[in-house]
């Protein structure tokens, strides 16, 4: 029988690590360009774009991440299309994220005095020009350290996708507790490297609060 | 013909009736001041004109463009109708020329070298040439005003709109901003301005209006008016702040 020794285990794991990784950064960007539409969309003050951004929040909030990762690989594939688990992972996790991401910054731009608003409008500035060129330099200040917070969240909900069959961190480390039987070792490593990836980003996202908080 | 019109204007915030029928004619190079207690309906008046609040009832053309809840042409009309406001509401995150710049950049579309000799010249206007490149809050209380008047003025418009801009100033820096305004009004600006200072008024205003519960209670040339006040009210507003 095939021994795998410490390092073998490791290796493994931070070979599938990169696949955690780079599931996390497609989610968080493709995320944040659907949440930055989201968030035009929700602060538009145009009612059937607002009902839409809402119930859409509602749902991808209000219901847990797994079943929206079912929801998408099995989901679809009664249409007929064949799915892959990296595809569903990658849907899901996008829209999940850009949930957040549009009410976290929504936040930010309803932190934004109103008399920028209505100094802006009175100099003729449309809603998109507003936006773009006072509210959103204003907001994305406040919003740094919270969007960065919650990519932590978002690490940690790639975990997930191991469930459909993507072969990520945790998947290996199911996989290589079937073949070493040694659960603790593996799912202890495991959870260190998830620690690794998630540590040095809460504490940025803490130093640039703290960094905030003194500014002007 | 009038430069604004307001006819028989009213409006409401839920069941609280603010303004009870207004009525108003402002000529070419007229400065209106408008006084009256607070919640008398007078800052309400003001942000009906440029189309910050919305009313029930009545009319308001500004400059040939009828003001008139969600059809009316906002960006045309706030192109011709500036604002200042009491807490000066620059941004923050731009320079006093960028303040200046951004509405001739972005809605005029005026070439960025162009916005900056305009902002040269409104800045110098206001006596802040050498401040050009000084973030708000690098300024004092009275300088961030008198970039706010610039910032309006860039955008050359027919009726400039204040909104007590000198409430939120310390005493010391009320009458820079005044002179500021003094001037604009020698130049033969449009101004209708919302303000507690009686003697710029009526030393400066070329009709006054005296708002009391939600109407026009009183209007003439200031210095008659403030002389032989007709109303009661008026007379006891001008015994308490006079």
């Amino acid at each position: 029988m095939l021994q795998f020794s410490f390092w073998d285990i490791l290796s493994n794991l931070l070979i599938a690590t990169q696949w955690t990784i780079v599931l996390s950064l497609i989610a968080f960007f493709c995320g944040g360009i659907v949440g930055l539409v989201l968030l035009f969309m929700r602060t538009s003050r145009i009612a059937p774009l607002e009902w839409f951004t809402k119930i859409y929040i509602e749902f991808f909030q209000g219901t847990p991440l797994l079943m929206q990762l079912f929801l998408f690989f099995f989901g679809i594939a009664l249409f007929g299309v064949e799915v892959s688990p990296w595809m569903a992972a990658t849907l899901a996790l996008t829209f999940w994220t850009s949930a957040f991401l549009t009410e976290i910054w929504r936040g930010c731009v309803e932190a934004i005095p109103k008399g920028q608003w209505e100094a802006s409008s009175s100099l003729a500035l449309s809603y998109i020009e507003q936006m773009r060129y006072v509210i959103l330099p204003q907001a994305s200040r406040i919003a740094v350290a919270p969007t960065v917070g919650f990519s932590v969240q978002v690490i940690k909900g790639t975990a997930l996708a191991s469930i459909i069959g993507f072969v990520e961190l945790t998947k290996a480390g199911t996989m290589l507790n079937n073949a070493t039987f040694r659960p603790f070792l593996v799912y202890s490593l495991v959870a260190l490297i998830y620690f690794c990836l998630c540590f040095p980003l809460s504490w940025w996202a803490k130093k640039i609060e703290g960094r905030l908080n003194v500014a002007r | 013909m009038s430069l604004v019109s307001i006819r028989d204007v009213r409006k409401s915030f839920g069941p609280n009736e603010v303004l009870k029928g207004v009525s108003l004619d402002i000529a070419k190079g007229d400065v209106v001041a408008i006084i009256g207690r607070s919640g008398s309906g007078k800052s309400t008046l003001l942000r009906c004109i440029n189309g910050l609040e919305t009313y029930q009832s009545g009319s308001i053309v500004a400059d040939g463009i009828e003001v008139a809840g969600a059809n009316t042409n906002l960006r045309e009309l706030r192109r011709h109708v500036g604002m200042v406001f009491q807490q000066f509401n620059l941004f923050p995150h731009l320079t006093a020329a960028e303040n200046v710049m951004l509405a001739p950049t972005v809605v005029n579309k005026v070439s960025k070298a162009e916005a900056r000799a305009t902002a040269a010249e409104v800045l110098a206007k206001v006596g802040l040439s050498e401040k050009m490149d000084a973030y708000p809050s690098e300024l004092s209380g009275g300088q961030q005003q008198r970039v706010a008047i610039a910032r309006s003025l860039a955008m050359r418009p027919k009726v400039l709109l204040c909104d007590e801009i000198t409430s939120a100033l310390d005493p010391e820096l009320v009458n820079e901003v005044l002179r500021v305004v003094e001037q604009l009004a020698r130049e033969g600006m449009t101004l209708i301005l919302v303000t507690h200072e009686m003697r710029f008024a009526r030393d400066v205003g070329t009709k006054l209006v005296f708002m009391h519960h939600g109407k026009v209670h009183e209007e003439g040339v200031p210095k008659e008016v403030f002389a032989a006040p007709r109303t009661p009210e008026l007379q006891q507003f001008v015994g308490q702040v006079g």
